[in-house]
């Protein structure tokens, strides 16, 4: 057992903190990028593509890396920590993920090559108005006639779902179960209106009608791999929201360093110190299921538990951190100019991206009874 | 990065597991599991069955009974002692004055209390704790003033627990009121319980039990050959035997036995004929507590993990936050799984009421006090703004 990032991780890390931070300066370098569409920086895309990030977890010979989870967490931690929001997550570790574990050799080689060199943007469509977090389709149909597929429906909010150039959608297939299938951008009988979500990123509406599709690899019922990619995915937001906590307590310690009211800084008031070590008590909480379930899946334990268990710790944490790193700084925080107030509406954009901390106390609640204790180290994680 | 422990770890663990569930009697472990006060005599036998077989002191120096493992071993030896429902070794003994005597005493003093202190030979107390001097354990005021070849002691402590049991006290005595700071003027001083001028004091607690106590020195005589170390360095060992009274503190296998003691009594009690078991919220309730129980696990092992170079990490003053809240939530969780029952504390032979629903608000009530003592968690809050956040 080792929760050290050896030398190469540590490179990595320097790397794409080095990168980011030429990007985003500050946070007012953010704002101007993402005031316009398609809400993040296309230039900063293709440099990310040029360090080889968007091919990352993706096997050498679909033009990927072959790197494992942890790298994967360390650059979404970086990300996190300045709030950039190029889609990482999204396409390269969600929507790329699901063609890498479902796709056939083609379509692994079509889509995840040209992910990789930063030529094209996939986005998973897969939340329907008035449902809730589900691994399954209801409101998207596809149907089969010959050997070609068409599918009807309404898909939103899609993320990214604008601007990608290929859409991975899951629909209900005629004998029931879900399946996957890609949809190029500028695939006849789809209606895309894209609009800005409330953390600066994307989101669309998306409308299929007759919309000819392609089914990934062999077609049929594709719940597992969603289920696998969606839990990766959470792995990987717990990352996320680790730098993005992490930096909402750092600015926020430090405004309490220089802050002065009645004749004094901030932090001499200790109602305001115990609540900021009791941010750093959540930080530190949810860094260490992050770090666990990023090795479980490493490991190849149950990779849905463990993700359900970040989740749920992250939810937690991001609501406590975002919330009162706000509160401590006052009004300034509530201001769009100022930092702080990003980082609570984007770990509040995580939380509600895939499953937020009760959806996922649901979900283990309804396994208790199966068990005595949970050992971390034992079965069914390592 | 590894999830794993090597095979080495694992067969130690399943080594420790064993012994601890085999060799130690059971109608102790019985006893811990049902949250009962363990007499004097349990606490001895469980004790020298673990120094037999060379588990009671292993952090101790390996010439005076210790193991030389590493962090990450101990903390294998103590999660596994908490979950098989063993007694730890006396805190007084193993954690507290058994490391200042083997890192601060003469050659003497080693020979003459350690192999005691590690078999319960010995039973030791602390006198610590004043009344006016709790979290803030400089400000103590029994005083040690020498005559001769001896101290004289006058003077109280307080929150002595298990004192009633003990043979010898190690007690903080102010040797030197003109001293600049108040940290520097404090001596450490041993001596057995029967000698002329203590008495003590049972004090009662809210759960109707009697652990901790008053001691009450006058003109205590105690040879200056029991001073600890050196003269007016007391504060320095007492902050050696702080630092070690939080190791462990977190107490995660001991709140995961409780968790899966909640587990079984929600399949005990029924609601309008379906167990209680199959209640969403009470299943929600275990689950949340087991994931935030999962987290500490992980940051313990995390700060042992990393802690091989002597420094400690930085998410180690969680451990003590974290910790007791979880104990005291798992404590409360179980009050509300005996509902109605809970309120039969005292109930005797004759009872329907189930002895864990008995034992159940006692414990609960008791257990308050883990969020107060080995450093109250407003003072780890004060640690964390101040050395981890620099505020």
């Amino acid at each position: 057992m080792n929760f050290d990032y050896d030398s190469e991780q540590n490179d990595l890390r320097e790397a794409v903190r080095g990168l980011l931070a030429r990007a985003y300066p500050d946070s007012e370098q953010r704002r101007a990028v993402v005031s316009a569409d398609p809400g993040f920086d296309e230039k900063t895309w293709s440099r990310l593509a040029e360090m080889g990030l968007l091919g990352l977890p993706f096997p050498e010979d679909d033009g990927g890396m072959g790197a494992g989870p942890v790298e994967v967490a360390i650059v979404a931690e970086e990300i996190g920590r300045v709030l950039a929001p190029e889609p990482f997550i999204e396409a390269v570790v969600l929507a790329g993920g699901l063609v890498a574990a479902a796709g056939s050799a083609a379509q692994r080689g079509e889509v995840l090559g040209a992910l990789a060199e930063g030529g094209l943007v996939p986005a998973f469509a897969h939340a329907e108005p008035r449902t809730r977090w589900s691994t399954t389709a209801q409101g998207v149909t596809a149907t089969q006639d010959g050997g070609s597929w068409t599918l009807t429906g309404v898909k939103e909010p899609v993320p990214n779902g604008a601007r990608a150039d290929v859409l991975v959608v899951s629909a209900v297939l005629d004998g029931g179960g879900t399946g996957l299938f890609l949809v190029p951008g500028d695939a006849e009988g789809l209606a895309r209106t894209g609009y800005r979500n409330h953390d600066g990123t994307r989101s669309a509406h998306v409308g299929f009608e007759n919309t000819p599709a392609e089914p990934l690899g062999d077609g049929g019922d594709q719940t597992a791999s969603i289920e696998r990619a969606l839990a990766e995915a959470r792995i990987a937001y717990a990352h996320e929201a680790l730098g993005a906590m992490d930096s909402a307590l750092r600015i926020t310690a430090e405004y309490l360093k220089t802050r002065k009211q009645f004749g004094v800084t901030l932090n001499k008031f200790q109602a305001l110190t115990f609540r900021a070590s009791d941010m750093y008590v959540s930080l530190e909480l949810a860094r260490s299921i992050a770090l666990w379930a990023s090795m479980v899946q490493e490991a190849g334990g149950d990779v849905v538990q463990a993700a359900d268990r970040a989740r749920l710790q992250v939810s937690r944490a991001g609501r406590h951190i975002g919330e009162e790193a706000i509160q401590l700084h006052g009004g300034i925080g509530m201001t769009a100019e100022y930092s702080v107030g990003h980082y609570t509406s984007r770990l509040t954009a995580i939380d509600h991206l895939l499953g937020d901390g009760d959806w996922a106390l649901a979900r283990l609640a309804a396994t208790v009874n199966s068990y005595e204790t949970v050992d971390p180290l034992g079965a069914p994680y390592a | 990065m590894r999830l794993q422990l090597s095979p080495e770890l694992e067969a130690f663990r399943e080594e420790m597991r064993t012994y601890f569930t085999t060799q130690v009697p059971q109608e102790i472990r019985d006893t811990v599991a049902a949250h009962r006060h363990l007499s004097k005599e349990q606490y001895v036998e469980a004790m020298r069955t673990l120094n037999a077989a060379g588990l009671a002191v292993p952090h101790w120096p390996v010439e005076w009974g210790g193991k030389d493992w590493t962090p990450l071993q101990r903390h294998i030896w103590r999660e596994e002692m908490q979950l098989a429902n063993v007694p730890e070794p006396l805190p007084f003994n193993a954690s507290m004055i058994g490391p200042v005597i083997a890192a601060f005493g003469s050659q003497e003093q080693k020979e003459r209390f350690l192999p005691k202190t590690a078999n319960l030979d010995i039973w030791w107390c602390q006198g610590f704790s004043e009344p006016d001097a709790g979290s803030d354990l400089a400000s103590l005021r029994t005083t040690a003033v020498r005559d001769g070849d001896d101290w004289v002691v006058n003077g109280q402590k307080t929150w002595t627990t298990l004192g009633q049991h003990a043979d010898w006290i190690f007690c903080l005595c102010r040797t030197d009121p003109t001293a600049e700071k108040k940290q520097r003027g404090i001596s450490l001083l041993v001596f057995p319980m029967d000698s002329p001028g203590v008495t003590l004091r049972p004090i009662e607690l809210i759960d109707g039990g009697r652990e901790v106590n008053e001691v009450f020195f006058e003109d205590v005589r105690v040879p200056a050959e029991n001073l600890i170390g050196e003269e007016n360095r007391g504060w320095d060992y007492a902050k050696f035997l702080l630092g070690n009274e939080r190791v462990g503190i977190a107490r995660i296998g001991s709140t995961k036995r409780l968790l899966a003691q909640a587990k079984e009594h929600l399949r005990e009690i029924t609601i309008d004929g379906r167990p209680l078991a199959d209640d969403p919220f009470m299943a929600a309730r275990i689950a949340e507590l087991e994931n935030d129980l999962v987290a500490l696990e992980l940051t313990a092992l995390r700060v042992v993990a990393n802690s091989a170079d002597g420094k400690p990490h930085p998410a180690s003053s969680v451990l003590k936050l974290r910790g007791s809240e979880l104990q005291q939530a798992a404590t409360e969780l179980i009050v509300d799984i005996a509902g109605p029952l809970s309120l039969a504390s005292f109930a005797e032979k004759d009872s329907d009421v189930p002895d864990w629903a008995r034992a159940a608000t006692p414990h609960y009530l008791n257990y308050r006090k883990v969020s107060i003592y080995g450093g109250s968690n407003e003072v780890q809050r004060t640690i964390i703004a101040g050395s981890i956040l620099g505020l």
